[in-house]
């Protein structure tokens, strides 16, 4: 678990991104009900060819209109290779989202292309260039091979995120429940996420009656590094945030590494200790950011069905 | 010009009706159960019939001759059949075919599927309805104005008060009889229209002048096991050759809903019993079928089968999950005055510990005990409630009748914890208003409201606010939750209400009228 250093809303832990179709409003006015970390409103692969305007339009008063409350809230566009790249861009841009989510994306070029429209609009728009974010989406294989070059194309992005479906699909092979195709593409996203020190968003668990199998594969990305992992359902949002509760004994060691680290900074000593073993600087940082996500919990807690 | 008086709950209720007689508005949940002591009730016409003769009658119209059913007179029904009823239509149709007119309709409730009610009004077969329920075209047509007869609408425990206290004084029922056997002992159990218990038909049987029970599935004397009515207090059998249609008698068992808002409220309702600390051994449960009140019961039994708690009992109408907890040991025993599926029946009769209660002993405030004083906790549906949490079950947002009293007020006055689950909004309108259009159950017997966008807690409830602010819980109050949800959903106009004329009127389970439903302005 890196800080997602990037993120506003106090820098809190965005461990689920719920998708909502964008043109259902149902959906979405009960999106902050669900306890959900963040939303991505879709206006991509969910709506139909016939419905991009008007969910385009649904989303667009939302943003304009809805209270959100705390939850970071994310848009899908639609990929620069479509005609409605554009009109997303300067319909949404201006209604100030926390980020866009870029599909389809494969190379740095991509995002620059993405980076320098969404600036002017924001330009034209008088709002702060750059205080909308972009989450770059990978789900083909040469997106995955260029995964750090994308991270690091622009400030603005802020995560990179995986898109198992497209990518299963590119790299010629099946979803498996286990999941192992995906295993070396996890890694690199991982990796280049966490080199560019920015957030890691794992893809979706498409089958909504297996919750034992979403709680496996969170547990996997978990453990991989991911920050956060989409949702589909919001019976699913209450699995993933389960996969990211820290172990009570973790947990404990934690507490113990940041109390002494709090010490160490008021005796003004460099080095933390923890019995008579000293820490490293990374392992603090761990540790309270263990802590953090961890108060997030309540260990009292049943875990529900 | 009829006379109203304010009750307690500063609604305008009639003094009387027309043709039914004079009513005490409500005064508070227990006044008048505190000063009953003593007052003595109906009495039990007693009859007898021949030794080792037959009470099989050759038709159902030959029984209603037999019954000696005159103009006027009241008749009762059970709606165990659920939907697949076929009985209430059957004897309605043969009563008017004989020429009655003017009779009182008493049934325990009316099913969904029965608007054919409503042609038995038009014809002047039904003078008088007293029921639970109306919906479909039946509420329609009384909420009009155009049925022109006095209407009563009561709770299940209301009902068995009535008929114990004398204000129902049945003159024959017709019960209809899953299993039946020549003397008159019914099983609701067994047989091709079986439905489990037959718990308010048991009250109609001990109390009627006269029963009529209706078979489809006549067995060689004697009926044995399960018997839910003894014949001794049944004078006639009549066999037909269908109660009703089985798909719709025995349903399969509800699901556990998909639906995210009703698992969200489910949730934050098993959390805030949690936190009150009701969820103990011997704990004692009740709730519906709805969405939400079911999935509340997933996570109470992952809950109670880890810490290893046993309850003493679940109640009322029993859905299939109760008798699967029952069989996991969870509850020691489930007393069930209505079953909701086809895996409940096979409990009743399967399962020892499954006790067939009736409408009396599950619900009446005026005997020595109902079961539903001795409850724990109550999960309930609502239509609509308001900020002092009175809640209505019966009118929908267009102010025409729809829903049914059931056993709604009784438990939410019997339980220690009585939790009302509901979506802050429906069809577009906050499910919060300043004041409801009817008032089912009061809000003084409320002790919390669990909509997905927060939990409201009664102010009576001080304990209960403190422990769920405590532990985090998400209380929000009721005000400030319903201008929030105004600012999604836009404020309905109120409908004018007093003054307008009075359709029916809702009688608390002491027998004061808590409401009265006006015709909605048009």
């Amino acid at each position: 678990m890196i800080n997602n250093s990037k993120n506003k809303k106090n820098n809190r832990p965005c461990r689920s991104m719920l998708y909502i179709p964008g043109d259902s409003p149902g959906m979405i006015q009960n999106a902050p009900v669900f306890g959900a970390d963040s939303i991505l409103l879709d206006l991509e692969d969910a709506i139909a060819a016939s419905e991009k305007d008007a969910a385009r339009k649904m989303v667009r008063s939302f943003l304009r209109s809805f209270d959100f409350g705390d939850l970071i809230v994310t848009v899908r566009i639609n990929g620069a290779d479509t005609e409605y790249f554009k009109k997303d861009l300067m319909d949404i841009v201006p209604c100030r989202p926390d980020a866009v989510r870029l599909p389809k994306c494969s190379s740095p070029e991509d995002v620059i292309s993405a980076d320098s429209l969404i600036s002017e609009i924001e330009l034209e728009s008088g709002i702060p260039v750059g205080c909308v974010q972009l989450h770059a989406m990978l789900e083909t294989a040469l997106g995955i091979e260029n995964a750090y070059q994308i991270a690091i194309a622009s400030p603005r992005v802020s995560a990179l995120t995986l898109g198992g479906q497209d990518l299963t699909a590119d790299m010629g092979v099946q979803k498996t429940r286990d999941g192992w195709e995906l295993f070396y593409a996890r890694s690199r996203v991982v990796l280049a996420a966490r080199a560019a020190k920015i957030s890691a968003f794992d893809t979706v668990w498409a089958d909504i009656n297996d919750p034992d199998g979403l709680f496996k594969e969170s547990k996997q990305i978990v453990e991989l590094g991911f920050t956060g992992k989409a949702a589909i359902h919001p019976s699913q949002i209450e699995v993933i945030h389960r996969a990211y509760r820290p172990d009570p004994k973790e947990l404990a060691k934690s507490q113990r590494i940041v109390e002494a680290a709090k010490e160490a900074a008021r005796e003004g000593k460099g080095v933390i200790s923890v019995g008579g073993r000293m820490v490293d600087a990374p392992v603090a940082a761990r540790a309270e950011n263990l802590v953090a996500v961890a108060s997030l919990y309540d260990y009292e807690e049943e875990s529900p069905v | 010009m009829t006379r109203f008086a304010k009750n307690s709950l500063g609604r305008m209720v009639p003094a009387e009706v027309p043709g039914v007689g004079p009513f005490d508005p409500y005064s508070g949940p227990f006044q008048r159960i505190n000063s009953v002591h003593g007052i003595v009730g109906a009495s039990v016409r007693l009859r007898t019939v021949d030794r080792h003769g037959s009470k099989i009658a050759a038709s159902l119209e030959q029984a209603i001759k037999n019954s000696g059913l005159e103009n006027g007179m009241t008749i009762s029904f059970h709606h165990h059949l659920r939907n697949g009823d076929a009985v209430m239509p059957m004897a309605l149709e043969t009563l008017k075919n004989m020429g009655y007119k003017n009779l009182t309709f008493a049934p325990s409730s009316i099913p969904d599927a029965h608007d054919c009610v409503a042609d038995y009004i038009k014809c002047g077969l039904i003078g008088r309805l007293y029921t639970s329920g109306v919906r479909g075209r039946l509420g329609g047509l009384i909420s009009s104005g155009e049925a022109g007869i006095p209407v009563v609408i009561r709770s299940h425990g209301g009902r068995a008060r009535a008929i114990e206290e004398g204000q129902i004084e049945i003159d024959v029922a017709f019960l209809a009889a899953p299993t039946c056997d020549k003397l008159g002992n019914i099983s609701g159990s067994s047989g091709p229209s079986a439905c489990g218990s037959l718990g308010y038909a048991i009250t109609d049987a001990t109390y009627a002048k006269h029963v009529i029970a209706i078979t489809d599935n006549l067995v060689d004397y004697p009926v044995a096991r399960n018997i839910s009515i003894p014949q001794y207090r049944v004078d006639q059998v009549v066999s037909v050759n269908s109660l009703g249609d089985p798909k719709k008698i025995a349903t399969g068992a509800a699901r556990i809903t998909r639906n995210p808002v009703d698992l969200k409220i489910a949730h934050d309702t098993f959390r805030l019993m949690k936190v009150s600390g009701i969820i103990a051994p011997g704990f004692s449960f009740q709730m519906g079928v709805g969405g939400a009140s079911l999935a509340v019961s997933v996570y109470l039994e992952e809950y109670m089968k880890k810490k290893g708690i046993v309850g003493s009992f679940g109640l009322g109408g029993i859905s299939g999950h109760m008798s699967r907890m029952l069989e996991e040991g969870l509850f020691r025993a489930l007393f069930d005055v209505q079953s909701f599926d086809a895996v409940v029946t096979e409990s009743v009769s399967g399962n020892q510990n499954h006790v067939e209660i009736d409408s009396s002993w599950y619900a009446n405030p005026f005997n020595a005990g109902c079961i539903v004083h001795n409850l724990d906790c109550v999960i309930l549906a609502a239509l609509d409630v308001d900020v002092n949490f009175n809640v209505n079950v019966l009118i929908g947002n267009d102010g025409v009748l729809r829903g049914a009293s059931g056993g709604h007020c009784d438990t939410a006055a019997g339980a220690a914890l009585s939790i009302v689950v509901l979506p802050s909004f429906r069809g577009g309108v906050c499910s919060i208003k300043d004041s409801v259009s009817n008032v089912t159950t009061p809000g003084e017997t409320v002790d919390a409201i669990v909509t997905e966008r927060g939990i409201l807690i009664n102010p009576l409830r001080q304990d209960l606010l403190a422990l769920a602010r405590g532990a985090g819980l998400p209380v929000v109050d009721i005000g400030d939750l319903k201008s929030r949800v105004e600012k999604l959903t836009g404020v309905p106009e109120q409908q004018e209400r007093a003054g307008g004329e009075v359709v029916a009127v809702v009688e608390y389970r002491d027998g004061t009228l808590i409401d009265a439903v006006y015709r909605p302005e048009r």
